[in-house]
């Protein structure tokens, strides 16, 4: 089976949002949320998305 | 040298000149420079020898030739398959594909311009041989006036009307116009997205269009053709850069959000008007019995 989408990884603010998965990033706050997505963006070569401002997700398109 | 030796000639010539006229390597950079071109110049050639031949084998009544034209065709076809994979295999390598739709399109262009060489120097060979030189020259020309006529397609400016329209951020949601496109998470991107962001909306001038440019191929290829024309902000390490197309289902506009390097707006809607609709993305539903027995 070809997976066409997958998430690569979750970054959240709320450890309470998440439970096993993908790999998790828990941040303290907003900016450091939005420096380790874009890290991982960059790294991944997925896109993220935002799924609530405590939660990021990265894709793989 | 005997009576067929000058009407053949002529028929290769021309047929060879009739491929040259049709391969015009324009902004689409193919068939690559020079070496593509030799390529096709060379089956164009054969093409050209065959259509010409043909004529004087079945005046001297060895009809057995016209099997000839058959392994041509087998011969044709392969050209159009070996345009398809190697336009696939570089296609992963382009920042905005083509898209197979287009691929295909480009493939069929390729052979089907080969048969009107065979048909050029036919009809050559055969107005020289039936008349004279004169009546196959006026022949001649009036091909290719058919060729350059049937060689391109409509343009997507004749069948939609193309606005330009805002691009906007309601939360991560990225909109062109009222269209949905998609969700950017980081605000860094945003805010990259909206200094070079372009967004059009294109509207179908009816019905039939409305499934045609709803076509993935189509779309595909309208994103491809602006990035080639105008450059695309876009990296292998940033892909929530990409130039995308959707559909607003409600009426069957599309919303085009593109990042052009050149951000000069009339040039954006000159490309976009010219896009050529791909023959295989063509719908006709108001051609469908069913419609019309109303």
């Amino acid at each position: 089976m070809k997976l066409e989408k997958a998430i690569l990884a979750t970054i959240t603010t709320n450890s309470n949002k998440v439970t096993a998965g993908a790999s998790i990033f828990i941040c303290e706050n907003k900016e450091e949320m939005d420096k380790v997505a874009a890290n991982l963006e960059a790294i991944l070569d997925g896109i993220s998305h935002a799924l609530s401002d405590e939660l990021y997700i990265i894709v793989k398109h | 040298m005997n009576e067929y030796t000058y009407p053949i000639l002529f028929g290769i010539i021309i047929g060879t000149l009739a491929r040259f006229i049709m391969l015009k390597t324009d902004y689409r950079q193919y068939p690559t420079y020079l070496h593509g071109k030799i390529i096709h110049l060379a089956l164009g050639f054969i093409a050209a020898s065959l259509g010409a031949v043909a004529v004087p084998a079945l005046m001297e009544k060895e009809f057995t030739a016209v099997t000839f034209l058959t392994i041509a065709a087998s011969q044709f076809r392969e050209v159009r398959n070996m345009e398809r994979e190697t336009l696939t295999e570089m296609d992963s390598y382009e920042l905005v594909p083509r898209g197979n739709t287009y691929i295909e399109g480009i493939a069929i262009a390729f052979e089907s311009r080969n048969y009107l060489v065979i048909f050029t120097s036919l009809l050559a060979t055969l107005t020289y041989l039936v008349w004279n030189i004169y009546v196959a020259i006026v022949v001649s020309v009036f091909c290719y006036l058919i060729n350059r006529k049937y060689m391109s397609g409509s343009t997507l400016g004749e069948i939609v009307d193309i606005e330009h329209a805002p691009v906007s951020f309601d939360g991560a949601g990225l909109y062109v116009d009222n269209i949905y496109i998609m969700n950017i998470g980081l605000p860094q991107r945003q805010e990259e997205i909206l200094k070079y962001g372009m967004g059009f909306v294109i509207k179908p001038k009816t019905f039939d269009v409305r499934s045609s440019i709803a076509n993935l191929g189509q779309r595909q290829a309208i994103l491809h053709d602006i990035s080639v024309s105008l450059g695309v902000v876009r990296d292998s390490g940033t892909p929530a850069l990409v130039p995308l197309i959707k559909r607003d289902l409600d009426d069957g506009r599309i919303g085009v959000f593109i990042l052009p390097q050149n951000q000069d707006l009339n040039q954006a809607l000159k490309v976009l008007k010219s896009v050529p609709v791909l023959e295989n993305a063509v719908r006709m539903p108001s051609e469908a019995n069913a419609q019309n027995k109303e």
